[in-house]
């Protein structure tokens, strides 16, 4: 047993906290959010360079060979500097298709392109009536010669609009909820019949609605012709890296509501005098304490090669970072009084991207059905 | 014991829905139905329409517009109205200086702001609140020093709700700084046109505009808008919040919203099923329900005790409304973002009428994320929870 990091892992934790401290403070942000796909170019130039971008994908394409415990030591970083960056669905996503699915010739095509910082990469997969099942799949591809043609609607792709190729499922076979018969393709952003329109989410980031009409793809494109397993791996491996995000906002917002505390007077002492918000300033704490266990959970277990104990890990994990960044995050506002409800205070934006983080890959309560139908975390 | 309204108040209450159903414009029930802001306009009509009927100030004394219902009428009158849904009356003309105006202010005030208020021709907005006094208000620091048969005001007040659009501003100021905190407050009217008052909005986390900055640079209005006595403010105030906790539990709103979340649930699917189908959704929904219930009954236990309370003393057991009330609204907005899944995610701002830009998702979504955000605020303003339990542990527990 073993919580502590490696020499280089903590190297990698220091570069990137000190590139947050220095470049990402909230109102550098609010800049960066302004550029035209709502990250910045530069900044994403500045993660390849300290090769952030290559760092999931073996050696021998291009990358740092590094595991899912250097993923969660970059998103931890980034949900406390509220990253607007595609990292999460460009390297942990993208990247993930690629290195559990994609052949040599794949991953030669595409890992340095990732790794370069020259092409971001998006998942569409949730359709109106999917909401969080990844196995609800309505688009479909039909074979045409070599390749494959796909027809149909995904909604709230996040960071779809500037992507340059997009990761879409589709159905080959069987019915619309079916396990099997779903494929995955990648397709290019500027492919003929594809149109997506983008908007900002409720964070400050940006999704699209991608719309596929007799869209045509070569065979190369094809990522898995029953890639629901793919996917499941994948997406496990999103909600660790997402979980590490929610710790890193929930650690900022704890601090930054703990020196208010120390610092608003009221009845001329400061509010945190009074015992009721030390009481509720330590249940934020305990709360953080509980969803960066699970997240380190999450992490350790999302390369195990046991599909079952791992989708429970990642569920259990899920379930407490929803939890735990709700009541955070509702008390974080609380405790600020009226400042937390501002636009221009990070308190807010911290909630929002908080709340957000639970509807991504299925909320508290998805996670929390679907494990106990499989008999809970700890049965068999 | 009984829990039945009297076949009168059952007449009544039809009367009041019926008219509810004729008399809301269409537009602003559709408006109100999902969840997005009536505008300035909205308002005024509105407000209009039931002042014509002579429903605008129900609760005020007959001889200045009201209508002398029980506290059950004017129950069932507040319930139908936010279940209609239709905008509520603006709160700070008709529930805070109204009231006031009414119990300490002179025939002069009276005779010139209460007809104005009740026909909305007159926008208020409440100036209490500053940078360095919230929760303790009796802190605050705008002054208003007399010279000759005017005050000067000096200061700023914040968070000042819809300012933006107001005609008055009621002000707690500080008038004698050589006595007792809460004995040097003085409660003043201030026409918000008068030279030397800067309005700065502030925007909110759902990307509103409903607060504002309102700053105070040698402004002189007439000796005359004091209201009351110099020096009283602080009890008027006192009386004036007093008023606001008891309407705020908004019960009908929240059963109205309840009914919201059951619609969208029986179209939104889940595992293949409508939610409304899944058992852990409809547990949670119940509990909600459940404790909307027991509220409800708690408010009609103080509206019953109401008659026999001393005119103007609050029953403590208000905090109890504002606590839970704030509480429910909130749950409620919280079961609309679970229903509507990763579609809470578009940040969609609330478009003019008319305008004709496709939502994003399902119909009406864009504003569900927003309201749950937005409705943080109830738990911290007219007295955040935590002070409000201060309330019933020192006033009820005697603690
Ligand atoms: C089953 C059991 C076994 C025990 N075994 C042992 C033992 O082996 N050896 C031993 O020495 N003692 C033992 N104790 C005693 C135990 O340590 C005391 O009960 C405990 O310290 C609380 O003291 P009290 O019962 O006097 O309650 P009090 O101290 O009077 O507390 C009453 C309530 O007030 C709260 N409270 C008190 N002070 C504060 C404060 N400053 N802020 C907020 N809340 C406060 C408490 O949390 C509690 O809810 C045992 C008690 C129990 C119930
Ligand atoms: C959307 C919105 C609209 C508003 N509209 C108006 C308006 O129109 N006019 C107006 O005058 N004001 C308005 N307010 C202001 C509102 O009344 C104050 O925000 C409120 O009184 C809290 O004050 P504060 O924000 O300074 O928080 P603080 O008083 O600084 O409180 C911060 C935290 O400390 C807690 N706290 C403070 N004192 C104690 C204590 N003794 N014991 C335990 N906990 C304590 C609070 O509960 C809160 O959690 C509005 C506020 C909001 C958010």
């Amino acid at each position: 047993m073993d919580f502590d990091l490696s020499e280089e892992q903590r190297l990698l934790q220091d570069s990137v906290e000190r590139l947050i401290a220095d470049e990402y403070g909230f109102e550098q942000r609010k800049a960066l959010g302004r550029a035209e796909h709502g990250y910045s170019a530069a900044m994403w130039a500045k993660f390849a360079e300290l090769g952030f971008l290559g760092l999931p994908f073996a050696e021998d394409h291009g990358g740092f060979g590094g595991g899912p415990v250097e993923t969660m030591i970059l998103m931890e970083a980034f949900g406390r500097g509220l990253v607007l960056e595609p990292y999460l669905a460009t390297v942990v996503m993208g990247g993930g298709f690629i290195r559990h699915g994609g052949s040599e010739a794949q991953k030669a095509a595409l890992i340095p392109e990732i790794a370069a910082g020259n092409l971001t990469l998006a998942f569409a997969h949730t359709e109106r009536q999917s909401r969080y099942d990844l196995n609800a799949v309505e688009t479909t591809a039909k074979r045409d010669g070599d390749g494959w043609v796909l027809n149909g609607e995904k909604g709230v792709v996040l960071h779809g609009d500037s992507a340059g190729k997009l990761f879409v499922s589709a159905r080959i076979a069987g019915g619309p909820r079916d396990r099997g018969g779903i494929g995955l393709f990648l397709v290019d952003g500027d492919a003929t019949g594809l149109t997506r329109r983008g908007y900002p989410t409720q964070d400050g980031l940006r999704a699209a609605e991608v719309s596929l009409a007799g869209v045509r793809v070569a065979a190369d494109a094809v990522f898995g012709e029953d890639a629901l397993p793919l996917i499941e791996r994948v997406v496990g491996e999103a909600i660790a890296a997402l979980s590490a995000e929610a710790v890193g906002a929930m650690a900022a917002l704890h601090a930054l509501t703990i020196d208010y505390l120390k610092t608003r007077k009221q009845f001329g002492v400061p509010i945190g005098s009074f015992q009721v918000l030390q009481h509720r300033g330590a249940e934020m704490f305990i709360a953080l304490e509980q969803a960066r266990s699970m997240a380190m959970l999450a992490t350790m277990m999302a390369a195990a090669d046991d599909a079952d104990e791992r989708c429970r890990a990642i569920a259990g994990a899920k379930i407490q970072i929803g939890r735990s960044a709700r009541f955070i995050g509702q008390q974080a506002v609380q405790l600020h009084g009226g400042i937390g409800m501002t636009m221009e205070y990070a308190a807010g934006h911290y909630f929002k991207r908080l709340t957000m983080i639970d509807l991504m890959f299925g909320d508290a309560d998805h996670h929390l059905e679907r494990l106990a139908d499989a008999g809970g975390l700890m049965g068999d | 014991m009984d829990l039945r309204f009297t076949e009168a108040e059952i007449a009544f209450r039809d009367e009041v829905r019926a008219f509810f159903k004729t008399a809301l414009p269409e537009g602003l029930r559709r408006k109100m139905q999902e969840g997005r802001h009536p505008s300035k306009e909205d308002l005024v009509q509105w407000t209009r329409i039931l002042n014509a009927r002579g429903w605008a100030v129900p609760h005020w004394a007959p001889e200045w517009g009201g209508t002398g219902w029980s506290p059950v009428q004017q129950y069932i009158f507040q319930d139908e109205l936010q279940q209609a849904p239709a905008p509520q009356m603006l709160a700070f003309g008709t529930s805070m200086v109204g009231p006031v105006i009414i119990q300490f202010g002179s025939e002069e005030q009276k005779k010139r702001f209460l007809p104005r208020i009740a026909n909305l021709d007159d926008w208020w907005c409440q100036g209490f609140s500053e940078p360095g006094s919230g929760s303790d208000l009796a802190s605050l620091k705008t002054t208003a020093k007399r010279e000759g048969d005017e005050w000067v005001i000096n200061g700023q007040k914040t968070w000042t709700t819809l300012a933006q659009h107001a005609d008055w501003i009621f002000c707690l100021c500080r008038t004698d700084s050589t006595v007792k905190k809460q004995e040097g407050i003085s409660f003043i009217l201030v026409d918000m046109k008068t030279p030397g008052i800067t309005v700065r909005p502030i925007q909110t986390i759902d990307g509103g505009h409903e607060v504002n900055e309102v700053f105070f640079d040698d402004v002189r209005v007439p000796y005359g808008n004091l209201v009351g006595q110099e020096g009283k403010g602080w009890d008027y105030a006192k009386f004036l919040l007093g008023n606001e906790r008891t309407g705020i539990a908004r019960i009908g709103a929240s059963k109205e919203r309840l009914r919201r979340v059951r619609e969208l649930a029986a179209v939104q699917h889940d595992g293949g099923e409508p939610l409304i189908r899944n058992r852990r959704f409809m547990e949670k929904l119940t509990a909600v329900e459940v404790e909307l219930k027991a509220l409800e009954m708690t408010q009609l236990r103080v509206v019953a005790a109401e008659s026999r309370r001393q005119k103007g003393k609050p029953d403590p057991a208000s905090s109890i409304l504002k606590i839970k009330g704030s509480e429910l609204q909130q749950a409620t907005t919280e079961l609309l973002l679970e229903v509507i899944g990763p579609y809470g995610m578009p940040y969609q701002p609330e478009t003019p009428d008319g305008w004709n830009e496709p939502t994003i998702g399902p119909e009406a979504s864009g504003s569900i994320a927003p309201a749950y955000f937005n409705y943080r605020k109830v738990s911290i303003y007219g007295g955040s929870n935590e002070i409000q339990k201060n309330i019933i542990a020192k006033a009820i527990l005697g603690l």
